[in-house]
């Protein structure tokens, strides 16, 4: 390319951005004054959002959309978004919110806020109810299945007191399989992985044994929108407050919200 | 090319594969001896048409030689605990080796013995040879001799076979490349060491068969 053609280009850009940049002060005033809350969820991310059998979307992600619109008293508009894409959407003014199992990190938080969290997501040692695990310690002579490579078995490595027998599998599917097959006393995975086996297996349904690695997921807000982020905090609160964040961790994670969210 | 060969970071992990290249002889090992056991046995059931089980073996040996080792293993391995059968992965490993490599060598063998003329038995007969006696001079061992190529072969195809049953986490050889590659991300030089270790490990065992067959069976033939 040119060096013209690339001047022209990123002037092109620049002034695409310039289009696209909030041109209200006020978000929330925005969103109250249109009737519509604008927010982008995950489309195949279960138990977060997924498309329904009716072709709907639904899921934890959905029904904390909903939350919050209902509370603003206004109507709810979904945008399916995957993880590349999610905060583009929302950092170029076509959503007024993400809510899409969005994890917190430094590299995010220069560029949009977030709100407080409204889910649980963590990497874990899981296992069956009567398996008593109360500290790292306890692990010594079990086996943990874990899938080779992923986060979760680097953290469990460098975590695991000796005597930990880990079997580590070629993917995720494997290591499930194993802790069905009762190869293994537990498995060190992500808290949603655990909704898909409690759904699928209720015999040797997991619970959580040991936390590895902790990223509650939070709401997306534009930077500069204090008012709006006000209000979601707010309404997360008092949605925490009366037991709704509890039932949805309930309804689509199948545990009990962490005390500590 | 920009790729910057390093064999530090694998080398620094060679004990890992060492380990699991031991770990996957002693699999052989006992595969082999059990499953050329196995196969004797059904070679000669199959051979002499031994009612009831050479209708058996006959099953045994078309499902085995018919579908893929990995869903054999993965069978044994997840399949079995449902039915209340729980084994460990090494255990589940050798005997997924013993059933596979007893199914081609009892058909391996069979031609062996087939390919022995029924004069001979009857040559045993007329010398007096015991039952016992006529079986191991007359029809194993020159059968096994006749197919021992064959038969070294199939044992090589095994052992480098048992590079799948890393994927039910028995810490054999590929297991450890896997292991190491997902730790440094050497893929070219992990994979590359493990190559020659399984080619070492390959034209060992076919001299070491060469070798038995010639002390052992050949002289019988």
């Amino acid at each position: 390319m040119t060096k013209r053609r690339s001047a022209l280009l990123t002037a092109l850009l620049a002034s695409l951005m310039l289009s696209q940049a909030p041109a209200h002060a006020n978000g929330l005033d925005d969103i109250l004054a249109r009737g519509t809350l604008k927010v982008a969820v995950p489309q195949d991310f279960p138990p977060f959002g997924s498309v329904g059998p009716d072709m709907k979307p639904r899921g934890l992600d959905i029904d904390t959309a909903k939350l919050l619109a209902d509370q603003l008293k206004v109507k709810l508009q979904l945008t399916p978004v995957n993880s590349t894409n999610r905060i583009p959407f929302l950092t170029t003014g076509k959503v007024d919110l993400v809510i899409s199992s969005l994890g917190k990190n430094p590299e995010r938080e220069k560029v949009i806020d977030f709100s407080r969290a409204y889910a649980p997501f963590y990497l874990a040692v899981f296992g069956p109810s009567d398996t008593a695990i109360n500290g790292l310690a306890d692990l010594k002579g079990k086996t943990i299945s874990v899938t080779r490579g992923a986060i979760e078995d680097i953290e469990l490595t460098a975590v695991a007191p000796e005597g930990t027998t880990i079997k580590r599998f070629e993917d995720n599917n494997t290591t499930i399989a194993a802790y069905l097959a009762k190869q293994v006393d537990l498995i060190a995975s992500g808290n949603v992985v655990m909704v898909a086996i409690a759904e699928r297996n209720p015999k040797r349904i997991p619970a959580l044994k040991i936390k590895l690695k902790d990223s509650p997921v939070y709401v997306g807000v534009n930077k500069n929108e204090p008012a709006l982020l006000e209000k979601v905090n707010q309404i997360l609160a008092a949605a925490k407050a009366d037991g709704s964040l509890e039932k949805n961790a309930q309804l689509w994670l199948k545990q009990p919200l962490p005390a500590d969210l | 090319m920009a790729y910057q060969f390093d064999f530090l970071p694998v080398l620094h992990n060679a004990d890992l594969l060492l380990h699991g290249a031991l770990f996957t002889l002693e699999l052989t090992a006992i595969g082999t001896l059990l499953g050329v056991s196995l196969g004797i046995l059904g070679a000669v059931v199959r051979a002499w048409r031994i009612r009831p089980f050479a209708a058996i073996f006959g099953v045994y040996v078309e499902l085995i030689r018919n579908t893929p080792f990995l869903v054999q293993l993965f069978f044994i391995f997840f399949g079995l605990p449902s039915l209340g059968l729980q084994i460990s992965e090494w255990q589940a490993a050798v005997l997924a080796m013993v059933i596979n490599l007893g199914a081609y060598s009892t058909e391996i063998i069979r031609a062996g013995i087939q390919a022995i003329p029924r004069g001979q038995l009857e040559a045993a007969a007329a010398l007096a040879m015991t039952r016992f006696e006529a079986f191991r001079h007359v029809v194993l061992l020159p059968a096994l001799g006749k197919v021992w190529p064959a038969l070294s072969s199939q044992i090589i195809i095994v052992m480098l076979g048992s590079a799948v049953c890393s994927q039910i986490a028995t810490e054999e050889l590929s297991f450890a490349a896997n292991f190491i590659q997902s730790r440094n991300f050497r893929a070219f030089e992990t994979y590359a060491l493990t190559t020659l270790i399984y080619l070492v490990m390959a034209l060992l065992i076919r001299q070491l068969l060469n070798w038995l067959g010639r002390r052992y069976i050949a002289r019988n033939r």
